[in-house]
């Protein structure tokens, strides 16, 4: 069977599994549609958890964008796992014996204003709404890829798919399905981690074949990939560009911005118990570990392949005798080769490259990241199934984040927005069904925006992290860790950290791109890790204000005493 | 046991904030620390995969493994000091 056969069969089957799984987990109340009725098991909530948060960019692009950076992408590896520690000892179990169903409603309740619940929604639902534009473009790339439809239509499909279990079984049906996506998705990205490790290390694991000595060879993986990179005037792939302040604070920023993205901070109210809370971020995050452990090998891998493909022996090798792969990635725009000195070869170097006489090279060659997980089983020259495997993979992450974002504006606007500040007396019927209306038209937004995808969604991404870090992690933290923060305190220490944060990304990204560069930015950081610095400004502003203002009311103290001591049970 | 001088929750409280202080400088000196502030001084160091910088295995590996230990550290201990504060069985 061929590619386009194999990808239908595999792409269908799965679909149809996650169809089935939400007709089977209808919610039939409010509780179920926001919270899964709080009935989840950990291990279940923490596969979910890890599909929820490894999105089409994690499975798809991660491991080209570790390939093309080298240590330097080191920061995303650290930085979107390390949130996780943040929210298993500092939010989680805290957020989950608060019991309610959104992030705003903590927001709402714990600083007693109507004001910082809406700040909290507006923030949610912008940072949701980034992303799924991210997550239906992807789905539409791989259905274009990979079975030669139209990127429209491929959105198109995507969006009835989660439309119907999205709207149908709210959180319970998502959680479920996530569960599924998970599975689907580790299988499709460690069975080609796992060939193109026994084809470039000889061994079966991927983490140990990153480090070894390859057999036949004296050096190792690594060492070798340092001096291919020194030679084509690379910087070298294992050590930094040098600037340890910037690294630091996109780190931190990934970290903290991570640990305060709602729909993360969602599916930890759906367990039983506070102590499953804890258990569920340990699942997820060993789940999370086992493809953000591999990446880094398959980059290792791909990139000494991509390399020895077009540089053999310390010559570069002619246009006409790369291998298929190469020209079938070329037919997609994805390998762009530009012959410019016409001497037919393909020279891909980097800026310091220089030949034999001391003359500098031009690059000819254009890889886009995405290649490296995309087009990895045909250059290990894996069975179709496995490539077919590789669109379904790409496909579950892409949806099943999808799903969970498209869940947190469903809820923002019938729980936050409706009950509880325009019309507190709608009844849960109609709170079910207004949550139900906002799924669907979520969902039809999202695939607007996946078929016209704004040109600054990249940009963007950026811009979600930033404000979650300085925004709702610092706020929920102070809420938890300091009782006696007050309304005051955390409003202006938001709306400090969303304004100077904000108002640096659009500086430098929007409004004169042509000066983000380390010598402007303040302190050397970029926007990237300002959130680290915004996150800093609130936590200033809020102790300050407060100090000046009266305590919280009582009983929100009460609340806070409450929420920091787990629930009473039996043994 | 002797009846607690102070409220169980506060004395819980205290026990879990040192527990999350020894974690999380764990985690800041894997990450931050061996991962990125001291990568370059440890770049000679080959470990623990023979062909692997040590700062650089910090980074792209180790510091992701004890983020996993970690995370599970914290729910073995908590979910221990929860059963011993706040189980309805008499002491």
């Amino acid at each position: 069977m061929g590619v386009t056969g194999w990808t239908t069969l595999l792409v269908g089957a799965s679909f149809l599994l996650y169809i089935v799984i939400a007709i089977r987990s209808r919610a039939t109340s409010t509780g179920e549609f926001y919270i899964a009725g709080q009935d989840v098991p950990p291990l279940a909530n923490g596969m979910a958890t890890a599909a929820d948060w490894m999105s089409a960019a994690s499975f798809i692009s991660m491991a080209g964008l570790i390939s093309f950076s080298g240590y330097d992408g080191s920061v995303y590896l650290m930085g979107w796992t390390g949130g996780y520690v943040l929210l298993a000892l500092l939010l989680a179990p805290y957020l989950r014996k608060f019991g309610k169903y959104t992030v705003p409603d903590f927001i709402g309740e714990r600083y007693y204003s109507q004001t910082a619940r809406l700040v909290a929604v507006i923030c949610a639902i912008f940072i949701s709404f980034t992303y799924v534009a991210g997550q239906m473009r992807g789905v539409g790339v791989v259905f274009s890829r990979f079975l030669e439809i139209d990127v429209t239509w491929g959105v198109i499909i995507g969006m009835g798919v989660v439309f119907i279990y999205a709207v149908l079984g709210g959180m319970k049906g998502i959680t479920y399905t996530q569960v599924a996506q998970y599975c689907v998705l580790i299988f499709a990205f460690m069975v080609p981690a796992v060939f193109i490790s026994l084809m470039v290390a000889d061994t079966v694991i991927p983490h140990i074949g990153f480090g070894s000595i390859p057999p036949g060879s004296d050096v190792s993986l690594l060492a070798r990939l340092d001096g291919l990179h020194k030679e084509l005037g690379f910087s070298a792939y294992t050590l930094g560009s040098g600037n340890t302040i910037n690294l630091l604070a996109i780190t931190f920023a990934l970290m903290a911005g991570t640990a305060g993205l709602p729909h993360v901070i969602i599916r930890f109210y759906t367990v039983p118990r506070v102590c499953d809370a804890r258990k569920s971020a340990g699942w997820a995050l060993l789940f999370i570990a086992i493809l953000y452990t591999t990446a880094p090998a398959v980059a290792v891998f791909a990139r000494t392949n991509l390399i020895d493909t077009v540089y053999k022996d310390g010559a570069f090798q002619p246009h006409e005798q790369m291998p298929p792969w190469f020209q079938t990635w070329e037919g997609t725009g994805l390998i762009e080769f530009d012959d410019k000195n016409g001497d037919g070869l393909v020279q891909y170097v980097g800026a310091a490259a220089v030949d034999g006489q001391g003359q500098s090279i031009t690059n000819e060659l254009t890889i886009d990241r995405d290649i490296i997980v995309l087009a990895n089983p045909e250059i290990a020259g894996l069975p179709n199934w496995v490539i077919a495997l590789v669109a379904a993979g790409g496909l579950a992450a892409a949806l099943s984040t999808a799903a969970g974002l498209l869940l947190v504006v469903s809820t923002s606007i019938s729980h936050d927005l409706l009950r509880k500040w325009l019309k507190p007396d709608l009844s849960e019927k109609q709170e079910l069904l207004v949550a139900r209306i906002a799924a669907g038209a979520a969902v039809c937004v999202a695939g607007y925006l996946g078929i016209h995808p704004p040109g600054f969604v990249a940009e963007v991404v950026a811009f979600a992290f930033g404000l979650a870090a300085a925004s709702f992690f610092p706020a929920i933290l102070m809420g938890i860790f300091m009782k006696r923060m007050n309304r005051e305190g955390a409003v202006s220490g938001m709306v400090v950290g969303l304004v100077f944060t904000g108002g640096y990304i659009i500086y430098f990204r929007f409004l004169h791109p042509e000066l983000d560069s380390v010598e402007n930015w303040w302190w050397g950081i970029s926007p990237k890790g300002i959130g680290t610095v915004g996150m800093l400004f609130n936590f200033m502003v809020a102790g300050i204000i407060r100090s000046f203002t009266s305590d919280p009311p009582a009983d929100v103290m009460k609340m806070v005493e409450d929420i920091r001591v787990p629930e009473q049970r039996a043994v | 046991m002797a009846p607690p001088q102070r409220p169980p929750a506060a004395d819980y409280w205290r026990k879990n904030l040192t527990l999350i202080a020894i974690l999380l400088s764990i985690w800041a000196f894997v990450s931050f620390g061996l991962g990125i502030y001291w990568a370059e001084d440890l770049h000679g160091i080959q470990a623990p995969l023979p062909g692997t910088p040590l700062g650089f295995w910090f980074a792209q590996q180790g510091s992701i493994f004890t983020f996993v230990i970690l995370i599970w550290v914290y729910a073995w201990k908590m979910n221990r000091l929860d059963d011993e504060y706040f189980s309805d069985e008499e002491e």
